[in-house]
């Protein structure tokens, strides 16, 4: 049972990361970035590739390394969701929103398919493996290291509240969600704005992805479809647009999850997420703490 | 091809294009007329069961893209899920076709209910919805319904389907069969376009509220749509098991869906004869560019993003009959 809910809260913290970025960029441009998941696949294959150039890492150093490599893989993610955001979704800003659903999942393909390229359609092994002894807590069984990755993704959601809710940054996003033509007029400059929020939604993707690889030890080019899935039902189960519905969420997908794989077994557990997600959508829309969103005329 | 091209970019899906004599001939019945002909004729040119089976596949993904594209390209509905209707009717056919022994025709009945029955399913929680909602809900659905296929010992769990019977003796009268079923359903999509329902469709993606305030029942017209998608995805998916005898859930994954997508933004949203064009081009370039098999889909990628960002109307773009007069 503790079990259970420890294995929910873990999975679940990773599903918040990721929605997180989900969230952001749809809060402030009322975008489905679907390409969100193959960003965190980016971020675990660039992980990948400091981690390899590395060479072998001393197992006491395990925890540092992979830290340095969190940060540097974040500013690279970053950096590739603002070029996505520049390329594909910009020049269409304004355009219907079937266009741009469709460039997302234009982008999702292209990001997937060039990955395959470079790196080969095989799951490729990771270079460090977060793995330690299992203490037992209430009955529960959880590694240092668990804790240390929900450590991190902690410490990056609370950071990231801080930031949408107490700086000047957070406001002229939170201006921007609410009515982008009056903020350029009040002195914000739009463009640069959606940029940075893309860049830190994109950035915590990668750190998941980061994460994910070092924990599961396996990375493919796919890996990040399920993900993207998984993290848009965490996003409307919370609320969407909403950040700390969409922290909430994710906790929330990942007990329901722990828990459903537990009653019906690992291979419906895909099958009880989406589930769960078009039950939510018909029941509850807004989700659990979001607000009633009108379709704007 | 860029005959029509304008001084800004038309930033509506399915904006006007100016008259022109290509687009004219585009125009022309014939077209459609002249498509069939070439389909018919294809057979006295290249009769190897390679090249029937090729094109019998093309066949059935055009008469898929025709389907989607009353969901996609008139109501303006994006469904990420489609081959799900494609699965739910090749495995509807397929267990009934195996457990009862029944000939394949006589599956098409129930394929019919049981396709609506899905769209139904699907359809009337979500398109209540913010559109974009509904993208990523029929994405989860497809995954539904394909991992169902792969964990229930009715469907054959991930081994599929096999020993399907097909609709003819021989591979030559199924691709006929095949045509003529897909040639129906092609100008099935294409009158209901033109009907009064159609119209009311495009309004819908026009402008919804627009729409609703001039008494169109929205909602309705869009159920309308997703199961009229879902009909024609399911009948597609009768052939599919006919054609290829066995069926597994490896063909049924969002890659398939993605590239029924794929023809209809490629091709036109909303233009039947384009969208048939694009179907034709999305499954027999990969016969012709074999060596760079390994780039396919990331182009495909590329292409999507390129199509949406310079010509959003396609290849083939339709042009509404109101707007001639």
């Amino acid at each position: 049972m503790t079990q259970l809910v420890w294995n929910g809260l873990f999975v679940g913290s990773f599903y918040a990361l990721v929605a997180l970025g989900y969230s952001m960029v749809y809060g402030i441009i009322k975008l489905l970035n679907f390409a969100h998941g193959d960003l965190y696949m980016l971020g675990a294959f660039s992980g990948f590739a400091v981690l390899s150039a590395l060479g072998g890492v001393a197992t006491a150093m395990t925890l540092p390394v992979l830290l340095a490599v969190l940060l540097m893989t974040m500013v690279s993610t970053g950096l590739a969701g603002v070029v996505l955001e520049r390329v594909a979704y910009r020049p269409l800003r304004g355009a219907p929103r079937l266009s741009l659903l469709i460039t997302a999942v234009g982008a999702s393909f292209a990001i997937e398919y060039g990955m395959r390229i470079v790196a080969g359609p095989d799951p490729q092994v990771y270079p460090v493996r977060l793995s330690g002894t299992a203490i037992e807590v209430f009955g529960a069984w959880f590694t240092l290291q668990q804790l240390v990755l929900i450590g991190v993704a902690v410490v990056l959601m609370v950071g990231l509240n801080l930031l949408v809710t107490r700086t000047r940054e957070g406001r002229a996003m939170r201006a921007i969600a609410l009515d982008p033509r009056t903020s350029s007029l009040m002195g914000i400059d739009v463009n640069a704005v959606i940029s940075r929020t893309f860049f830190i939604g994109s950035a915590l993707a990668g750190a998941a992805g980061v994460m994910a690889g070092a924990y599961y030890g396996k990375i493919d080019f796919l890996m990040g479809f399920l993900i993207g899935l998984k993290a848009f039902t965490a996003a409307v189960i919370g609320g969407i647009g909403n950040i700390s519905g969409t922290m909430l969420g994710g906790l929330v997908l990942g007990l329901l999850e722990s828990f459903g794989t537990y009653w019906l077994g690992g291979e419906w557990r895909d099958v009880f997420a989406f589930g769960v997600l078009i039950l939510f959508l018909t029941v509850r829309p807004t989700g659990l703490l979001g607000e009633r969103v009108t379709e704007r005329v | 091809m860029n005959e029509t091209k304008a001084p800004e970019a038309p930033r509506k899906l399915g904006a006007k294009a100016p008259r022109t004599r290509l687009s004219k001939l585009f125009d022309n019945r014939w077209a459609g007329l002249a498509g069939l002909l070439i389909a018919l004729l294809a057979p006295f040119v290249n009769a190897s069961n390679y090249a029937l089976s090729i094109m019998t596949s093309a066949a059935i993904f055009a008469m898929l893209a025709s389907g989607l594209n009353i969901v996609v390209g008139y109501t303006g509905l994006l469904d990420l899920g489609y081959a799900a209707f494609f699965a739910v009717g090749a495995y509807t056919s397929g267990v009934l076709a195996t457990r009862f022994d029944l000939p394949l025709l006589v599956t098409v009945p129930a394929v019919i209910v049981v396709t609506v029955i899905a769209g139904i399913i699907i359809g009337a929680p979500t398109l209540r919805l913010r559109s974009d909602y509904l993208a990523i809900v029929t994405l989860g659905f497809g995954e539904i319904i394909r991992i169902t296929a792969n964990n229930l010992p009715v469907t054959g769990g991930p081994s599929g389907i096999y020993g399907i019977p097909s609709l003819t003796d021989s591979p030559v009268t199924f691709y006929y069969v095949t045509v003529v079923i897909v040639a129906v359903a092609i100008i099935g999509a294409s009158r209901l376009g033109r009907s009064r329902l159609g119209r009311a469709m495009r309004f819908v993606r026009e402008d919804e509220d627009a729409a609703e305030a001039t008494g169109v029942h929205t909602y309705r017209v869009k159920l309308a749509a997703y199961i009229a998608g879902a009909v024609w995805g399911g009948l597609a998916g009768v052939l599919f098991a006919g054609h290829l005898s066995a069926i597994s859930p490896n063909s049924f994954t969002f890659l398939q869906s993605a590239l029924v997508l794929m023809a209809v933004v490629l091709g036109g949203m909303g233009s039947v004869p384009g969208v048939v064009l694009g179907a034709i081009v999305i499954s027999l370039l990969p016969e012709l560019l074999r060596g760079v098999a390994d780039y396919r889909y990331f182009v495909f990628g590329v292409l999507l993003i390129i199509v949406m960002l310079v010509r959003p109307q396609g290849l083939w773009p339709a042009r509404s009959k109101e707007a001639l007069k």
